[in-house]
């Protein structure tokens, strides 16, 4: 059996997780406790992959990064870069849909922090840097673990936008899902089958981990209360 | 407060029975035919989709009995979902072997299945390419990036494209250019936005796009004919309504929709 979908999968799944969580993370930073006119909206449109169907979102990448679309001719021009029918593809496709729930995770959590501490730090002097290095980043840490945790599993589940977007290409931008939903295709019931068992074992470790993982936590929260 | 709730049910209920009696007067009313309206579920190629979405208008005003349904798809991802248990009356395949498979597992209706129209490949463009090649065997593979065809495991016009490259020695040269697609409307699209160089698909699908141009046609000799066979499927509950839209797409009306749109 040909295990590169699991290597690629786990790639794209990894990479995306990170952009993901540097920029949802920055983004939710920037975003909380502040109040401005079109907050809602501008997070309204930050949720909206999550709720639009993957035909949508693979529709609307490729008229953005096609190699005619506004992002893509531009790539093309300026960097002779092709997105189109690459694994990159698939890392942008999973960014876009996973992004909302890291986004979603991260600004639950630091909307959930209490202000006063920062404000104390800030007081003896610490710049915005140090505060939200040794304070806002470590108590925002388990609902930012969380979003992380959820945008990779999204990430390695995802398929309709990747589809479009990267086109199938064995040994290039074959994720297990493509892989799955190919061979289901083609009636070889037995490699999906295979497929199958490996990308639900992720998934379901994963989120398990991050269960028994966030447990653990709140109970050592608790007694530290105590 | 359980009394409040049943009371909800109820008045829910009555309503849906009111709509359900309603609906079935109004059949009786306007319809030649005092049964309810029977409703067909057709499994039908990708491919067929505008001809078919062109003829479905003709027939049901011819038969205001019967209201058809129809599924797209790639026709093995139809076989599947039938083989599986996927309520159908009528399959139309772009393939042979999907509809042999079929056949084999016994979920055929015996004796109704029928070639009903054929098709052709071509070598596609977009609109804007400037691409000088004027038949198949003129690709050049190391002049290009991308060439779009359908997944050979799964997708009929895949696999007839397949034949025609292995035909002409192209297949081998051009593994790292190839992206499969899904079904033949997606290797369009992908060619309609310029993303890929080259697509194959069937003469009926470049011929409903005028972002692309048809730089050649295949030879029929280098592939397995391109017929499409269709059948009631046995376990249909309306096999005489089914048999009725396969006979009438065969027909004279039938045949001139699936012409109008690049059928052969």
């Amino acid at each position: 059996m040909d295990l590169s979908p699991l290597w690629l999968s786990v790639k794209v799944a990894v990479i995306s997780t990170v952009i993901v969580f540097v920029l949802g993370v920055f983004l939710a930073h920037l975003l909380a406790k502040r109040q401005f006119f079109g907050k809602s909206i501008v997070e309204s449109l930050f949720l909206l992959p999550l709720v639009l169907p993957p035909t949508v979102v693979g529709f609307g990448l490729l008229i953005l990064f096609g190699k005619k679309g506004w992002i893509g001719s531009w790539l093309l021009e300026t960097f002779d870069i092709q997105v189109v029918f690459t694994w990159t593809a698939a890392v942008i496709a999973s960014v876009v849909v996973s992004f909302p729930l890291m986004y979603q995770s991260a600004s639950a959590a630091f909307d959930s922090l209490d202000n006063k501490l920062g404000d104390a730090a800030r007081t003896m002097g610490a710049t915005e840097w140090r505060v939200f290095r040794t304070i806002t980043f470590p108590l925002a840490w388990p609902g930012l673990l969380a979003g992380l945790v959820l945008s990779f599993a999204r990430g390695l589940g995802e398929f309709g936008a990747t589809l479009m977007l990267a086109g199938y290409i064995p040994g290039k931008t074959d994720t297990i899902p493509m892989a799955i939903y190919f061979a289901v295709e083609a009636g070889k019931m037995e490699k999906a089958s295979f497929w199958v068992i490996i990308i639900t074992a992720l998934g379901f470790s994963t989120i398990l981990w991050l269960n028994w993982w966030s447990r653990r936590n709140l109970r050592r929260f608790a007694s530290q209360k105590r | 407060m359980s009394r409040l709730r049943i009371g909800i049910l109820m008045a829910v209920l009555v309503v849906l029975l009111a709509g359900c009696s309603n609906h079935q007067k109004g059949t009786e009313g306007s319809g030649t035919d005092p049964t309810e309206k029977v409703e067909l579920h057709i499994s039908a190629a990708a491919s067929l989709t505008d001809a078919l979405d062109d003829f479905k208008k003709t027939f049901e005003k011819e038969h205001e009995n019967i209201e058809l349904t129809f599924m797209y798809g790639g026709s093995g991802k139809l076989a599947t979902s039938i083989d599986n248990g996927a309520p159908a009356d009528v399959f139309l395949s772009a393939s042979k072997k999907d509809m042999d498979t079929l056949e084999d597992k016994g979920l055929l209706d015996a004796g109704t299945r029928t070639d009903f129209t054929k098709n052709a490949l071509v070598l596609i463009a977009n609109e804007d390419s400037d691409s000088a090649v004027t038949s198949f065997d003129e690709i050049n593979p190391s002049a290009f990036d991308h060439f779009v065809i359908g997944e050979p495991d799964s997708v009929p016009a895949g696999r007839y494209t397949k034949e025609v490259l292995e035909h002409l020695k192209l297949w081998g040269p051009l593994q790292d250019k190839l992206v499969l697609a899904s079904d033949v409307r997606q290797v369009l699209t992908q060619v309609e936005l310029g993303n890929a160089d080259y697509g194959v698909v069937y003469s009926s699908d470049a011929f409903i796009s005028d972002k692309v141009k048809v730089l050649a046609e295949s030879d029929s000799s280098w592939h397995e004919p391109i017929v499409y066979p269709g059948a009631v499927l046995k376990d249909s509950e309306h096999t005489e309504e089914a048999q009725v839209f396969f006979d009438a797409l065969q027909g004279e009306q039938g045949q001139e929709a699936l012409a109008k749109y690049g059928f052969k």
